[in-house]
């Protein structure tokens, strides 16, 4: 009786921990999106979007160039990651089950998705900034589709390898060739699963700041031209926060409360559409 | 030795010859031999994993998507080894057609579901090619249940409409040989009634390979039956016989013992 | 009989299957090159960066690496500082989140009523996403204070005079430093952790669990005798997939870990990592020595998570595979 009152007491106080760290995991989380919100509320309004960044020490002033900048340059990340990495996805599934090469380039994705990120910054300065005499969008762009790709390759990957073969064998027992397959058939199968995935690399882009340090840098104006310095929200933020003046640090807050709504809105919008399809 | 398992009634579709087939190193088929005659239903039966489907799976090469499996011997189709290097393989899919266990309906619309293998052939106009798709539908007597939803995507049908959905696909690009593995496994009895029917319907025009594991379902629908065991041809011939009279008394064994 | 190529079908049929011979070759020669892309970039990161440190790296010699000097007037620079910083702050944010992550896949796995199950994983996967700048700048406004002020005082009051120990928390109670910049952190790699946890202890077959609990075991008896060894590969691969994230972290740590160029033995001191002195010194740095050296820093961070995030691959994947055993 005594053995069996200590497992009871033993299997509680494991069970009490485990309850204990959950509940601090989520305490921690609910207490830094709370502070989040209710800083950056205060920061929102319509001058946010409006208004370009504001000098130092001076009042009032936006995010305008910031969000039009983040804006562009992800939506040349996706324009880029996005065709590149589905293609190699495919490779991957349908060309390279064994070969040398192909294991390889696995084991370089899986690698990539967890790199630091300020490395591919480094990478991308040597490569461009250095040869283009210049801190750019493109830059900026570049940056951030080494780290949107393996996103892409993976989940492209992953999705074509959960079609059931029965399918892949129909559309070959009609004669079709390879391409054909795998573009019109088998691609077009997990199409709801591609766009969760970049989604999901969108999301994980929009909050980069370290690739963008060194690539993009920043610009206090508006500009529109992808081959200069581009304003971006992350390095704003990471600019004004650590600057001594509150109105950049409200600023910051701000600009932090409105990558986190994107980020987690575009997470749950892809995680959604991905449930909603694979439900039928 | 392969006259044993060759019918000399009507033309032949398929000359098996010393069919030898390997997953790495199990051997999965051993030395098969058999005619399969044109425009009659051959039926394959015996127990799982007994190669019934191997053998199907040679006849349009499926196996070569497979690293590690190949196939010896000869297969002879229209007067060529269908084995041999050289042969295409999207070609000799496109004139041997087949139909899975599980339907597989393309994910797009019933339209193009058939007008995708069409199109991989020949270049239809727009007219021609709305009569090529009414054709095919209605081969596989479905046209009547779908022919006010044809933009509609072919995964909304039901399981026994998906089936002849992926018929109707096969015999759309006008193949010699159609080949069935286990096709209405996944089915209710109604629209396994339906595609039986269809099957006797297609003989007319087609040759076709069937594997089931439902004995009566063979002995319904087939002209010739061919009972596999371990990789092996044990009996082949008119499937009245093997049904009524078998020679082997292994073949006798499981008909019975299936039949209870 | 000429046709040797095609044994079977007319003419028509034969030019159709050239053509289709000929796009296959292009799609494949087409989706292996944007696959050699993925490939090439690891190699340009690394032979880029190399390139760029071989100035510092030449003229320091491999002394570099354990040099603790980082001075910007003297033209003299060595990676101890920042190696220092990284490893530290590393050390910490596990100590911390290894813990933790195990209770909440514990938690999730085991314990969690199951309706509660979805949104509290989907939750942690959330949270797992949320940008590492968010944290940097919660870290630099609202944890700094809060800790220099209730937390700092009350450790050297309880381990000041102990000696050795005391000497980790020496100095003035900032916020700011080398133990403020690990906790915050920990905070960021623990729904990593503990989402790569639970994925492996998912893999553990039910049969064997219900056998152990069909013996009367307790809960935690079959997590301790029967899931922990089952996944320990795996669980040892996501740790280390953990620390290759924290180890290359830049946002959730240049906020807080003070910018300084010492090694002080304190936790409390400001410091620098990696990836920290990057962030704040590339951008102006003199092109020469300077530019180089911040090249170097980074080669060296990137071959160290190289190693660890391929070590950790390895036994997550060793792990994911012997899953249906």
């Amino acid at each position: 009786m005594d053995l069996y009152r200590r497992r009871i007491w033993i299997n509680r106080l494991g069970i009490g921990l485990s309850m204990a760290a959950m509940s601090f995991g989520l305490l921690a989380l609910t207490w830094i999106l709370w502070v989040l919100v209710s800083k950056g509320f205060s920061v929102l309004s319509l001058d946010l979007f409006l208004k370009d960044t504001p000098a130092p020490g001076s009042d009032g002033g936006g995010l305008r160039n910031a969000i039009v900048g983040s804006g562009l340059i992800i939506l040349v990340t996706t324009l880029v990651s996005t065709p590149v990495g589905i293609l190699a996805g495919i490779y991957l599934a349908e060309f390279g089950k064994v070969s040398r090469f192909a294991m390889a380039t696995r084991f370089v994705t899986d690698i990539m998705l967890s790199a630091p990120s300020i490395v591919i910054g480094l990478f991308v300065y040597a490569l461009m900034v250095v040869s283009m005499k210049s801190f750019s969008g493109w830059a900026g762009s570049v940056a951030l589709s080494l780290i949107a790709i393996p996103v892409v390759v993976r989940t492209t990957e992953n999705m074509l390898k959960m079609v059931p073969s029965s399918l892949r064998e129909a559309a070959f027992a009609v004669g079709a060739p390879r391409w054909a397959v795998s573009l019109k058939v088998t691609l077009r199968a997990v199409k709801a699963g591609i766009v969760t995935g970049v989604l999901l690399a969108i999301a994980r882009v929009t909050g980069e700041t370290a690739p963008l340090l060194f690539t993009a840098l920043n610009n206090q104006f508006f500009s529109g031209d992808m081959s200069g310095p581009m304003g971006n929200l992350p390095v704003v933020i990471f600019q004004f926060g650590l600057s001594p003046y509150e109105n950049w640090n409200k600023l910051a807050w701000g600009g932090a409360l409105l990558i986190a709504l994107l980020v987690l809105g575009v997470n749950i919008g892809a995680r959604f559409l991905f449930r909603q399809n694979n439900k039928s | 030795m392969s006259d044993k398992n060759s019918i000399h009634v009507g033309e032949v579709a398929l000359q098996v010859r010393n069919l030898d087939f390997f997953y790495g190193d199990f051997q999965g088929l051993k030395k098969v031999n058999l005619d399969i005659a044109r425009h009659k239903v051959t039926a394959f039966i015996g127990p799982s994993g007994c190669g019934k489907s191997t053998l199907l799976r040679t006849f349009n090469r499926m196996y070569d998507l497979y690293p590690g499996q190949r196939a010896e011997g000869e297969i002879l189709f229209q007067g060529r080894n269908l084995l041999d290097k050289k042969q295409d393989l999207n070609l000799l899919r496109a004139k041997i057609g087949m139909v899975f266990q599980k339907p597989t309906p393309f994910p797009m619309t019933i339209y193009e579901n058939i007008a995708f293998g069409v199109r991989l052939y020949e270049r239809l106009n727009r007219s021609d090619m709305d009569e090529r798709v009414e054709w095919a539908l209605k081969k596989a007597a479905l046209w009547g249940e779908v022919k006010d939803k044809l933009q509609q995507n072919g995964l909304s049908l039901s399981g026994g409409q998906q089936q002849r959905l992926c018929i109707a696909r096969a015999v759309s690009v006008k193949p010699e040989v159609v080949l069935l593995d286990e096709p209405t496994s996944a089915l209710d009895p109604l629209s396994t009634a339906k595609v039986e029917e269809l099957i006797d319907e297609l003989k007319n025009e087609y040759t076709i390979a069937i594997v089931t594991h439902n004995m009566q379902q063979a002995a319904r629908i087939s002209d010739y039956t061919a009972y596999m065991y371990l990789g092996e041809m044990v009996e082949f011939g008119i499937t009245d016989q093997i049904f009524i009279k078998p020679a082997r008394k292994e073949t006798e064994d499981y008909i019975t013992g299936r039949f209870g | 009989m000429s046709d040797a190529a095609t044994p079977i079908g007319d003419e028509a049929h034969a030019r159709q299957v050239g053509k289709f011979k000929r796009q296959d070759r292009i799609f494949q020669f087409v989706t292996m090159g944007f696959a050699a892309l993925v490939l090439a970039s690891l190699l340009g990161v690394l032979l880029s960066l190399a390139m760029k440190a071989w100035p510092a790296l030449s003229h320091f010699g491999p002394s570099f690496l354990w040099s603790n000097v980082w001075s910007v007037p003297d033209n003299r620079f060595g990676a101890l500082i920042a190696i220092y910083g990284t490893l530290a702050t590393s050390v910490i944010a596990l100590l911390i989140a290894v813990p933790i992550s195990f209770g909440i896949a514990l938690f999730l796995t085991e314990t969690c009523p199951v309706w509660l199950r979805r949104p509290l994983g989907t939750a942690v996967e959330l949270l797992a996403g949320v940008p590492s700048i968010i944290y940097g700048i919660w870290g630099l406004f609202i944890f700094a204070p809060l800790f220099a002020e209730h937390v700092e005082p009350a450790l050297q009051s309880v381990f000041g005079d102990v000696p050795l120990l005391g000497q980790l928390f020496a100095g003035a109670p900032i916020g700011i430093g080398i133990l403020s910049a690990g906790i915050v952190l920990s905070l960021m790699v623990i729904p990593f952790i503990a989402s790569v946890m639970r994925d492996v202890f998912e893999t553990v077959p039910p049969v064997l669990k219900e056998s152990a609990y069909g013996l009367g075991c307790t809960t935690w008896e079959v997590v301790r005798h029967i899931v922990l060894p089952y996944t320990s590969v795996g669980v040892i691969g996501g740790i280390m997939l953990g620390l290759g994230r924290a180890l290359g972290e830049t946002m959730a740590v240049t906020f807080v870990i003070g910018n300084s160029n010492r090694i002080v033995g304190s936790l409390f001191a400001p410091g620098n990592s990696i990836a920290s002195s990057l962030a704040n010194e590339f951008a102006e740095a003199d092109p020469g020595l300077h530019i180089s050296s911040l090249f170097a820093l980074g080669l060296v961070l990137f071959v160290i998570t190289f190693v660890v995030l391929s070590i950790s691959r390895w036994l997550i994947r060793r792990n994911l595979g012997s899953e249906g055993i």
